[in-house]
């Protein structure tokens, strides 16, 4: 049984079935990957599990820690644990960064924010007194929103496309960061379609139409880039046929 | 009978500075109770000349020309009782070529029923800067009304910077009128950030004519209103001159019963010149209040925290 399960879950947006039966359990302290095309549903499970707006409609259940969370609000599931990192992160006027990584925690120390923020690439006396709004790059923004989540330290961390808009040379930041997170016994989730990104995980599934379609290590799931998921063997409709 | 000092130390603290500039001898201020001067200091090129009235005061502040005010001169206009009135007349003469900065505290935090009129005539000289930030501080009661209007002129190449900020208790009612014609190369910029609660009434009328080549002008307001608190922002800014260049930017939130309207008017009448503005009125923006919340802070938290970083 893992730390956080995910029963049987279905969603549908519209008239698009977004989520299908998926079923998905996530190891304490591992770092997992969900890897699959765009339209997948990669980060509607991802906004699902959070409980964001407009992913609160499904069938089946998340439960964390043997405790379904389906019920609870974004901040109720923050309190137990889990944390989002934005595919793009959200710009606040006005906002010192400061002030922005001061909510991540109560007890927060300005060292705290001076170490995550330094282990992200960011030197704090450049960047804690600017605003957390278009100034700053989306990849600066993403680098903040991790140093947030390092200051946080949630028991279950998803992080959505986690190297978006990150150049090359702060990608190894974003990678330590993940492991740091790890090493700290984070359970985390990355959702992703870059190889860079999924080779940080442990585990992989493979998603295509809000399904899981196949799981394993990452040697395994890698072959779906190499192949451009021609291996998986469903029809491209929920209900598809099992994988070859 | 309280002395003047100790009624301006008084109406100072309210403002609770870490600092104190009345003390501070390179530092100009003028102290106003009501209709009395309580504390006045002057520096080199600063020229202050006042005459109370029966429910406030008359004054004329003076920069020569090509003085350089280094430190902000501070004003204060407050009340201590409960109820009156005061009213504050100003002209305000910044010199060619002059500089300075006025931080202007009007402090009523014992206001249960007070109206603080402003009427304010300044003009900017040819190549001055005049940078004038309001902050007020009112009671918890709501019962003010906040009356300010001014009528300013920025001459060639003039700037002028105006910034009102309610730092502490409700904003009761607030009436703020600003206009400002602007010649060549001028540039303006008002900004106003006001959160209104409970069922205070808010409504900006800021007015801009650029009517000067190559003058800019930008009207900023950042307003939020919770509770049964009302506002209403009439931002108007006009380019009348080649290269005239200018923006309206009017930020609202709403919450709970608020009602919030905007209504920014541009108008061009040089096809070389180009306004722009941008309204956004609404809630709280759902993926910022999300972020903050998938860090633990409560909803009501996280909408206290977006709020004060749009009004910071």
């Amino acid at each position: 049984m893992g730390i956080l399960e995910v029963k049987n879950l279905s969603m549908t947006l519209g008239d698009k079935r977004i989520l299908n039966d998926l079923s998905i359990d996530f190891w304490e302290g591992h770092v997992h990957a969900i890897v699959g095309p765009n339209g997948a549903g990669k980060s509607t499970l991802a906004s699902t599990i959070m409980g964001l707006q407009g992913y609160r409609d499904f069938e089946g259940d998340i439960i964390l820690d043997g405790e379904s969370i389906s019920l609870l609000k974004v901040d109720d599931r923050a309190q137990k644990g889990i944390s989002l990192g934005w595919q793009e992160p959200a710009r606040f006027e006005g906002l010192s960064v400061k002030s922005f990584l001061k909510a991540s925690s109560k007890n927060v120390s300005d060292d705290m924010i001076n170490e995550a923020m330094s282990f992200v690439g960011l030197n704090p006396e450049e960047y804690l007194d600017r605003k957390v709004d278009k100034t700053l790059s989306g990849g600066e923004r993403k680098r903040i929103e991790l140093a947030s989540l390092l200051i946080m330290q949630p028991k279950i961390v998803l992080l959505d496309e986690p190297d978006s808009g990150i150049d090359v040379e702060a990608l190894d930041r974003i990678f330590d960061a993940i492991q740091l997170l790890k090493q700290r016994g984070a359970t985390v989730i990355l959702i992703t379609h870059s190889i860079a990104v999924l080779k940080q995980a442990e585990h992989a599934f493979l998603m295509c139409h809000g399904a899981i379609v196949d799981k394993g290590g990452v040697g395994k799931i890698i072959k779906y880039f190499e192949n451009k998921c021609i291996p998986c063997g469903h029809k491209n409709v929920p209900g598809f046929e099992e994988i070859e | 009978m309280k002395n003047n000092s100790v009624v301006a130390d008084e109406l100072y603290r309210t403002l609770q500075l870490t600092d104190n500039a009345l003390q501070d001898p390179d530092i100009a201020h003028l102290v106003v109770n009501h209709n009395n001067v309580v504390g006045s200091h002057l520096v080199p090129g600063l020229e202050v000349e006042v005459d109370e009235l029966d429910n406030g005061i008359q004054m004329l502040l003076r920069i020569k020309e090509g003085i350089k005010v280094m430190k902000p001169i501070h004003l204060c206009f407050g009340m201590l009782p409960e109820n009156g009135l005061q009213e504050i007349n100003l002209t305000i003469d910044i010199q060619s070529g002059a500089r300075a900065s006025v931080l202007a505290h009007c402090t009523f935090p014992n206001a249960v029923e007070v109206i603080h009129k402003m009427d304010a005539a300044i003009t900017i000289g040819e190549g001055a800067e005049y940078i004038y930030t309001e902050r007020h501080v009112h009671s918890s009661t709501g019962g003010i009304q906040v009356l300010p209007k001014s009528r300013v002129h920025l001459g060639k190449g003039a700037r002028f910077k105006t910034d009102f900020e309610l730092l502490q208790g409700r904003v009761g009612s607030i009436n703020i009128d600003y206009e400002t014609i602007c010649e060549a190369y001028s540039v303006l910029e008002m900004n106003a950030r006001i959160n209104g609660t409970h069922d205070d009434r808010i409504n900006i009328r800021e007015t801009g004519h650029l009517n000067g080549e190559y003058s800019r002008g930008v009207l900023t307001s950042r307003i939020a209103v919770r509770g049964n608190a009302v506002a209403e922002v009439y931002n108007e800014l006009t380019a009348s001159a080649p290269y005239a260049v200018g923006h309206v930017d009017c930020k609202e939130i709403v919450q709970d019963n608020g009602i919030a309207q905007a209504i920014p008017i541009v108008r061009v009448n040089n096809p070389k010149a180009h306004v722009t503005h941008e309204a956004a009125i609404g809630s709280v923006d759902n993926k910022q209040l999300e972020t903050l919340m998938s860090r633990g802070l409560s909803e009501d938290d996280a909408v206290d925290l977006i709020i004060q970083g749009l009004l910071s």
